[in-house]
Parts: C-alpha cells; sequence; structure tokens
C-alpha cells in the first residue's frame, strides 16, 4: 500500500517564561508512516503532545525540526489550498467550529473555494446533497438551519461530510468524539470506519480513550511526553502491549463488564 | 422504636425546572429514588437528561434559576426542602449530607494555601474558635486516608494536578463524616489513571467508614460499573430504570438502557471489538417541550401506541428492578 503521510523525527519546542528562557518539549521525534486507508490512533494521556503533533500535520505551527511528506512531496512546499483540499480536520467541539450567524449550508460550501476552478452553485448543491445522503443524513432536515438548531452529533456529522465533498485522502480527527454522548458517539466513530471502507479516507483518530482508539484503529501510537513509547497494530498493541507506561493506562481503563478489585 | 425503615435518601415524586426568558424547562419532572446506607447509587443519563438537576436538587441549594417545584427529599427521614434553611445549613449540610458539584476542584482558592482553606470551612462549618494545630493534623490524618500527603496541605492549588485538587475537594467535603456524599462526574475532567485514583479514594472512604453511602452521577456507565450497587438511567428528566448494577449492564430491559448499553465503547484487553455499536437515532427530547407519555417513544424501536398517549410508571418487575417502560 502507498504512504499517504511521513513524518520523519517530527519534533516541537515551544519557549515560554518571562525572558523567553524556558524551553518546552511537547514533541520529541516523532516518526510515523500512514498508509492510504488506514485508520491510525494517536493515544496519549492529556498533555501529551497529540495535539501538537496534528496541528503540525495540518501546517498551523511550523515543525522546530524534522519533517512531514505528504504524497511524496514536503507538505511545506505545497500550496496551501491544494494542501487544505486533501487534508481536513475534524475538530473537538462541534459547536465553536461553525460561526452562529451563517447558516451551516456556509460550511459546507466553504470547501469548494479550495479548488482551483470552483463548480457552479447548481453542480455545488448536488454535490452536497449527494454526499450528505451517502453519510446517512437527509439534507432537506439540515440545509438551511442555524447551527444552534442542531445536535452536536449532527454538526460533527457535517464536519466529517467536507472532507468527502472535496474527495480529501487524510482527514485529522482531533478528539472528534469527546464531547459527545455515548449514543451519538457510537454513530461517529462507525461513520468513519466507514469512511475508510468506503470512500479508502486516512484518518488520524487523536484521542486519550482508550477504547474508541481500539474500537476505530489499525495501527496505534501511544504518546508520553511527547514522544512515541509503543507503537504497532492495534490488535498486537491493545492485547499484549510491551511499555509498562502503556500496560499501566491500559489497567487503569474502566472495562464494561469487569469491575476493579480494590 | 420506629418499626418503618427510614431510608438514608429517599426523594419522591420531586420536581424541578429551570425558569427563565427562555420558558420552563422541565429538567427533573416526577422522580423518586431511595439510598440505603452502605450503598452506592449511580445515576447515569446523557447530557441534558437532567442527572446533574438532580443532584443540585439533593443538595438543597439549587442554583437561581433552578426552582424546586413539587415532591421531596427526605434525608434521614428530615425533608430538606421543609426545615429552617438555618437548622438545614448547620445541622444537616456537611454534617449528615454532602454534595460535590460539578468542576468542583477548580473552586479552590487560588490565593490560599489549601490548609486556610480548610481552616476556613471549619470554622464556618462549627461556628468555634479551633487551634490551628489540631484542625491541620485532623485534616492531615483525612487527607492521608484518601491517599494525598500530608504536604498538600502547604500547598496552593496551582500546585496541585487535577486529581490532587479532585481528591481534597472530596476531603474537605468529608471532613465532617456525612453520611451521603452526593458527588457530580467527579472523574469527567481527569485522565484514566487519575480516575482510578479518585475512584479508589472513594471507595476506601467508603471502607474506612467516613461516609456511609455515595449518589454518583456520571456520563459514562463504564465508570459506575466499577464502584456502584445500584444504578438508576435517567432519560428525558425521569428515572427510566433502577436496578442493580450488574443487572443494568447484563440484563437492561428498558429499551433505552438496551441502547446506550450497546452504544458504549469499551476496552477489552482480551479480543479485538470490530464493529458492532449502535447508536440511538434522533435526538434527546428538548426538556422545554417534551414529547407526551414515555418520553422515550420518539426514538423507541419497541414503541406502541400506549406509550404515545400513557406515560408507564416506574414499577418493580422483578426482584429490585424498577423499570418504567409499558413493555413490562
Amino acid at each position: 500500500m502507498e504512504t499517504i503521510l511521513h513524518c520523519e523525527n517530527l519534533t516541537k519546542i515551544f519557549i515560554s517564561g518571562l525572558i523567553r528562557t524556558k524551553p518546552i518539549v511537547a514533541v520529541k521525534n516523532v516518526t510515523l508512516d500512514m498508509k492510504k486507508g488506514e485508520i491510525i490512533a494517536l493515544v496519549g494521556q492529556s498533555g501529551s503532545g497529540k495535539t501538537t503533533v496534528a496541528k503540525m500535520i495540518l501546517r498551523l505551527i511550523k515543525p522546530t525540526s524534522g519533517q512531514i511528506i505528504f504524497n511524496g512531496k514536503n507538505a511545506l512546499s505545497y500550496d496551501k489550498r491544494e494542501y487544505y483540499r486533501r487534508i481536513q480536520a475534524i475538530v473537538q467541539d462541534p459547536y465553536s467550529a461553525y460561526n452562529p450567524f451563517y447558516k451551516v449550508d456556509r460550511v459546507l460550501e466553504e470547501v469548494f473555494n479550495l479548488y482551483e476552478n470552483n463548480p457552479s452553485p447548481d453542480e455545488r448543491k448536488k454535490i452536497i446533497h449527494s454526499t450528505l445522503e451517502r453519510i446517512g443524513i437527509n439534507p432537506e432536515e439540515i440545509l438551511g438551519r442555524y447551527p444552534h438548531q442542531l445536535s452536536g452529533g449532527q454538526l460533527q456529522r457535517l464536519l466529517i461530510a467536507r472532507p468527502l465533498i472535496i474527495n480529501s485522502e487524510l482527514v485529522v480527527a482531533d478528539e472528534a468524539t469527546s464531547m459527545l454522548d455515548a449514543s451519538t458517539r457510537a454513530g461517529i466513530l462507525n461513520l468513519l470506519l466507514s469512511l475508510k471502507e468506503n470512500e479508502r479516507i486516512s484518518v488520524l483518530f487523536i484521542t486519550h480513550d482508550i477504547a474508541q482508539a481500539q474500537y476505530i484503529s489499525d495501527r496505534v501510537l501511544m504518546m508520553q511526553n511527547g514522544e512515541v513509547i509503543e507503537q504497532g497494530p492495534s490488535d498486537r498493541v491493545f492485547i499484549h502491549p510491551s511499555n509498562p507506561y502503556t500496560k499501566e493506562l491500559f489497567d487503569s481503563v474502566p472495562q464494561l463488564r469487569k469491575k476493579w478489585k480494590f | 422504636m420506629i418499626s418503618k425503615t427510614i431510608h438514608l435518601l429517599e426523594i419522591k415524586d420531586l420536581r424541578g425546572y429551570y425558569r427563565g426568558i427562555f420558558g420552563v424547562v422541565r429538567a427533573v419532572d416526577g422522580v423518586s429514588l431511595t439510598a440505603d446506607c452502605g450503598e452506592v447509587v449511580g445515576i447515569v443519563g446523557e447530557s441534558g437528561c437532567g442527572k446533574s438537576t438532580l443532584a443540585q436538587l439533593c443538595s438543597g441549594s439549587p442554583s437561581p434559576l433552578l426552582h424546586y417545584e413539587s415532591g421531596k427529599i427526605l434525608v434521614n427521614g428530615v425533608d430538606i426542602y421543609k426545615i429552617d434553611p438555618e437548622v438545614f445549613r448547620t445541622e444537616v449540610k456537611c454534617q449528615i449530607m454532602s454534595y460535590i458539584p460539578q468542576a468542583s476542584m477548580d473552586s479552590l482558592n487560588p490565593v490560599k494555601r489549601v490548609r486556610d482553606f480548610i481552616m476556613d470551612v471549619m470554622i464556618e462549618r462549627t461556628g468555634q474558635k479551633l487551634s490551628k494545630s489540631e484542625v491541620f493534623k485532623t485534616a492531615g490524618d483525612h487527607l492521608e486516608k484518601l491517599g494525598l500527603d500530608r504536604g498538600v496541605l502547604d500547598r496552593y492549588p496551582h500546585e496541585l494536578s487535577g486529581g490532587m485538587k479532585q481528591r481534597v475537594v472530596i476531603g474537605i467535603s468529608t471532613l465532617f463524616h456525612p453520611k451521603l456524599l452526593t458527588i457530580d462526574e467527579p472523574t469527567s475532567a481527569l485522565d484514566v489513571t487519575t480516575q482510578k485514583l479518585v475512584i479508589k479514594s472513594l471507595v476506601n472512604l467508603k471502607k474506612a467508614g467516613i461516609i456511609e453511602s455515595l449518589l454518583f452521577i456520571s456520563h459514562d456507565i463504564t465508570v459506575l460499573g466499577q464502584l456502584c450497587d445500584r444504578c438508576a438511567v435517567m432519560y428525558g428528566g425521569k428515572i427510566v430504570e433502577v436496578d442493580t448494577m450488574d443487572d443494568t449492564l447484563n440484563n437492561p430491559l428498558h429499551p433505552y438502557t438496551q441502547a446506550l448499553i450497546s452504544s458504549v465503547v469499551s476496552y477489552d484487553p482480551e479480543k479485538m471489538v470490530k464493529g458492532g455499536l449502535k447508536s440511538i437515532p434522533g435526538a434527546p427530547p428538548d426538556l422545554r417541550d417534551p414529547p407526551p407519555a414515555c418520553r422515550f417513544h420518539p426514538r423507541c424501536e419497541y414503541a406502541m401506541d400506549i406509550c404515545q398517549t400513557k406515560e408507564p410508571p416506574l414499577e418493580a418487575v422483578k426482584d429490585g428492578s424498577e423499570v418504567a417502560c409499558w413493555l413490562y
């Protein structure tokens, strides 16, 4: 399978402190390889540098050192519009991703601006409608509404529709399901899985929830303090973790039908 | 002697509505629940189902927009909305029941050391002048039972991690050994390892006899499963099912509980689970204008005609299980 994304020794050091003297190593030598149509879970506790990795991949911050190769080319050498057409992000809080003054349609129509030659309004409408139907949303129910009229799950689904409309290749989902309730979360996870199955879209799924990572991922990277401490196929890492920290972490995860011993 | 056993906490047909310019939100609408001594009762539900509102009402001091409408909350046989507020404040709060609201770990005073904060609480609650050394000694002993170091007393809140702050807050609210502790989402903002520590310390508190019963509110049924004896499932401002924790997980009766459990992602260290999760179609009800009769009927796959016209009462169906559904 072809590699879609390759990160080589990605490092990010933030400088803080009163006179900019205190370096904080947020991400240290992260190397990751992502194949087309693969879901990789980036798992770690808060402050482990997961989101910083995502931000670097999305070109929102520049890495201090290291390279991001996307489809064989350095990510920084892409034209911004083309890059964001091929990589899309889904964020944690669907409510803050929308402008409350505009109808939700705008979020879907805006993505067409990433194309060099814009399709005509009629074509846009057709594409939006067919995409929404493909992911199981009734366009009549959603289009023309304002963000506050929709539930968190519906808004999050619309954000997932964006990469589909423009045929993106990679979706970076940063805690995309953390704010949702269990019953809606299951729907979003299944939708992401179907993206992979049906559209061969790769997903970088960033989460602190081990259960979700196990459910969705093909491969997993465990992060601690900015470093990747364990990585491998999910069926190996989740069943036979080798790193002591990973083991401890997995032991603390509450399981549905097994009680902890106190 | 009183022959009838008195429940530690007895909630009878409780109603609490939010009233504001947005209209009336029936957040808690006819809830009945009991908790006995030595019991850990969990309340689970999705956001907007009224579980935090229920906890606030149980605390006796609901937030300004929330109005206690009707019903009873009996703590040790005393109706907390009937007795003199001053008696309630000095004799019931903290002494018999204690309430830890959501996100309370950020409620520590940032410019005070933990020990000074505890001193303030002690003076305010007892109304006496207490010797510092004595208070610090008891407080230190108390925090040690929660798995914290005595040195925490000398720290400022910003020097503590989230899990430590949460345990300090739990420590402060159990200083007077309340019989009942109501705790609202104590672990939602914590990492899994700290979550386990906090839950462990709660269980230890109960084992040490500092608290007798616990009312634990969470949206995460996997967490509840770790420590609860009994579990109440809330939906749309009502309790739909009360059962032992094991039965709720393994043999849920109400269609909503069944759907909720089949939508929970759970970690399994033995085998990989792929697929099989089901989401519940539709959205939770708007409690300003809830659906008539059974509030789950628009999303229920077993909905019958009666579900739209008559509200199912919460009734015992077999030993210990109570369910509000026309199927049973």
